[in-house]
C-alpha cells in the first residue's frame, strides 16, 4: 500500500502585526497544502468592534489586504489553501475585502468561505453568567460591554473547508483549531477521535505563534545563540496520517528549530499540561515527545486527549476607563536619587489634585518597574526613567498625569529629559462560559 | 556561584491574571539539578514582589523542563494592568539569576 503523502501546513503570522515577508516566502517556496494566519489576541476583537462601529465596512484585521496581496498569487497558483481568523469583528467584510484583492491581482477565480456565529453579544446581554476568575457576573459589565465572542472549534470550520474554498475567514476561533480543522478534513479524523485531535492541537499550538518555535524570542547571546535571527523563517509542519509531525522551516531562512525552541513553544501559555481545554478536545500534552530528526527538524508525537468540554469559552470586551501615563529620564551620577525625588514630587502633586486615591504605578524604569523593588536592588543603573501610570474615570483626569510629569522639566529635579505622555482608552477583556446550544456557527461562501 | 542561566532557558506567558513560566534545561542531562533548584516554594519567594497568589509546579522530566503557573501575577490581567510589561513577558528573565542547588 502506498504511504499517504505528508500534509504540509505552515504558519504565516503569530499575531495581528506580524511580519509579512516570511509568510510570502512560505507561500512561494513551502509547497504547502495550507497556510494559516493566526491574528487575534484576547482583546483584538473588542478593538476591531470599535473600528466597525466607526466604519461599517471595517472591523477586520488592518493588514488583511497587504497579507493577501503578498500570498494569494502563489497560493492560488499552487493550490495552497489559506485559513485565517483575520475576520476579527467582521468576517464577512473581510471576505469581501479578499475578493477585492483577488480582482486587483487579476486572479481568474477565487472562492472564499466566511465562518460566522462566534459573535454572542446579544446572548450575553440577555443572560447572566459568572465571569471566570472573578466574583462578578456579566451584569456587572452592563453598559460597558463592547463585544462577546465564543471560541469556535474546528467543527465550525468544516463546512467552509468542505465547500472547497481557497480562503477560509473566521472571527474568534480557538487558535490551534485553525490548524486542527484542515488536518481533520484532509485525513478524515473523526470529531471524537480524542487522541488524534489532541495530536492536531499540539501541532497547532506549536505553530500558532509563528517564529516563536523557529528561533524567535529565544536568543540570549552567549547562552542561546540563534543564526540569522534578522531573517528568521516562519515554521511549517509535515503531518502524517496518524498525527505525528515534523516541525521545520524553509532552507535558507534564519532561526533554528530544535528541542529547545519546540519545548519552549509547547509549554508557552500552557496551564495544566494534562488538561489543555479546547473547544474540540481536552488535549493532554503531558506525554508529548520531541525528538530532533535532522537539522531544523523536530519530530512531535505522544499528545492525546479526552472528550471535549460541555461549554465554550467566551471573551468579553468592555470599556474600563482610562490610563494616563507620563515618563521622564534622568542620567549620570545621582540619577536614581533624582528619579526618586521626582516620584515623591509626583505623589504630592497627585494628592493636591485629588487623584491620590486612584490606582497607580509609580516606578523607576531601570530599577524596579518590571519585577518590583527587591530583585536587582544591589545594582546601580547609569540612567533611570520615571514612570507614573494612573487609572482614571475620565480622560481629563488621565491627561493630568502626563501633564504633571512634563511639569518636572521646570519644576522638578535637575537634568530631566525625554518626557512622553499618553492617555489610553482602556478596553479590557473578561471571560465567561456559554452553553454550546447558544452558539450557532454558520458558513457563507463568496465567489469571484 | 552557578545560576539557572548557566544551564537553562526560561519563557513566560500570560493567561488572564496568571503568568506561566517554563524553565527548560539546555542539556537534558541537567534536568535533575534544575528540578532540585526550582521548588514551588523557592520560585514563589523569588517572585514575591510580582506574584500575589499560589504557584503550581509541573515537573516534565521527559522534556527536561519544569513548568509553573503563577496566580495573581499580572496586576489584574494583561488588558487592564497599569504595569509597563502588562503581559509579564519579562518575568522569565528574573528566574535566570536564581542560584543552582547543585547537591
Amino acid at each position: 500500500m502506498p504511504r499517504m503523502k505528508a500534509f504540509r501546513i505552515g504558519s504565516g503570522a503569530g499575531y495581528s502585526g506580524d511580519r509579512i515577508d516570511p509568510a510570502r516566502d512560505l507561500a512561494e517556496r513551502g509547497a504547502l497544502d495550507v497556510l494559516v494566519f493566526e491574528c487575534l489576541a484576547e482583546r483584538t476583537i473588542a478593538l476591531a468592534q470599535l473600528r466597525r462601529s466607526q466604519d461599517p465596512r471595517g472591523g477586520y484585521d488592518p493588514l488583511l489586504e497587504e497579507r493577501m496581496r503578498a500570498v494569494l498569487p502563489a497560493c492560488v497558483r499552487q493550490g495552497t489553501r489559506i485559513v485565517t481568523n483575520m475576520g476579527a469583528a467582521h468576517p464577512l467584510a473581510a471576505g469581501q475585502a479578499v475578493l477585492r484583492v483577488a480582482r486587483e491581482l487579476g486572479l481568474p477565480r477565487l472562492r472564499v468561505a466566511v465562518v460566522l456565529g462566534d459573535d454572542v453579544l446579544p446572548w450575553m446581554q440577555t443572560h447572566d453568567v459568572p465571569l471566570l476568575d472573578s466574583h462578578e457576573t456579566v451584569r456587572s459589565l452592563d453598559g460597558r460591554l463592547v463585544s462577546a465572542n465564543a471560541y469556535l472549534g474546528a467543527d465550525a470550520l468544516m463546512p467552509a473547508l468542505q465547500s472547497g474554498a481557497d480562503v477560509v475567514i473566521t472571527g474568534r476561533v480557538a487558535d490551534p483549531a485553525l490548524f486542527l480543522a484542515p488536518l481533520m478534513q484532509h485525513f478524515g479524523w473523526a470529531a471524537d477521535d480524542w487522541s488524534r485531535l489532541g495530536q492536531g492541537i499540539v501541532i497547532g499550538h506549536l505553530l500558532e505563534c509563528a517564529a516563536q518555535v523557529s528561533g524567535g524570542y529565544i536568543a540570549d547571546p552567549g547562552q542561546v545563540d540563534v543564526p540569522a535571527l534578522e531573517e528568521v523563517g516562519f515554521p511549517l509542519a509535515e503531518v502524517a496520517p496518524d498525527g505525528t509531525a515534523v516541525i521545520t522551516k524553509l532552507p535558507g531562512t534564519g532561526g533554528r528549530v530544535d528541542r529547545l525552541t519546540c519545548t519552549a513553544q509547547l509549554l508557552y501559555e500552557l496551564e495544566d499540561p494534562q488538561r489543555y481545554l479546547q473547544p474540540d478536545v481536552v488535549a493532554d500534552f503531558s506525554h508529548v515527545q520531541l525528538r530532533e530528526a535532522g537539522p531544523d527538524r523536530v519530530q512531535v508525537q505522544g499528545a492525546s486527549g479526552m472528550a471535549r468540554p460541555e461549554q465554550l469559552k467566551v471573551t468579553l470586551g468592555y470599556r474600563d476607563g482610562f490610563i494616563g501615563e507620563g515618563q521622564i529620564s534622568y542620567a549620570g551620577p545621582g540619577a536614581r536619587a533624582r528619579g526618586e525625588l521626582a516620584l515623591n514630587i509626583l505623589q504630592h502633586r497627585l494628592q493636591c489634585l485629588g487623584l491620590g486615591e486612584l490606582e497607580q504605578r509609580a516606578e523607576l524604569i531601570g530599577v524596579n518597574a518590571l519585577h518590583g523593588p527587591r530583585l536587582g536592588a544591589d545594582r546601580e543603573p547609569y540612567e533611570v526613567r520615571v514612570r507614573l501610570a494612573v487609572r482614571a474615570a475620565t480622560r481629563t483626569q488621565a491627561e493630568r498625569v502626563g501633564q504633571e510629569v512634563e511639569a518636572l522639566y521646570l519644576n522638578g529635579p535637575a537634568g530631566g529629559g525625554g518626557v512622553t505622555q499618553s492617555v489610553r482608552d482602556v478596553v479590557a477583556a473578561a471571560s465567561a462560559l456559554i452553553p454550546r446550544s447558544a452558539v450557532t456557527p454558520a458558513c457563507q461562501v463568496l465567489e469571484l | 556561584m552557578k545560576t539557572v542561566r548557566d544551564i537553562a532557558f526560561a519563557r513566560s506567558g500570560d493567561k488572564g491574571n496568571r503568568a506561566t513560566l517554563s524553565v527548560i534545561a539546555r542539556d537534558p542531562a541537567d534536568y535533575p539539578v534544575l528540578a532540585r533548584t526550582l521548588s514551588a516554594e523557592r520560585v514563589q519567594a523569588w517572585y514575591r514582589d510580582s506574584v500575589r497568589g499560589a504557584v503550581e509546579r509541573y515537573p516534565l522530566p521527559h522534556l527536561g523542563a519544569v513548568h509553573f503557573v503563577m496566580h495573581e501575577a499580572l496586576a489584574g490581567g494583561v488588558t487592564r494592568s497599569l504595569a509597563l510589561d502588562a503581559h509579564g513577558k519579562s518575568l522569565s528573565s528574573a528566574i535566570l539569576d536564581l542560584p543552582l542547588e547543585e547537591h
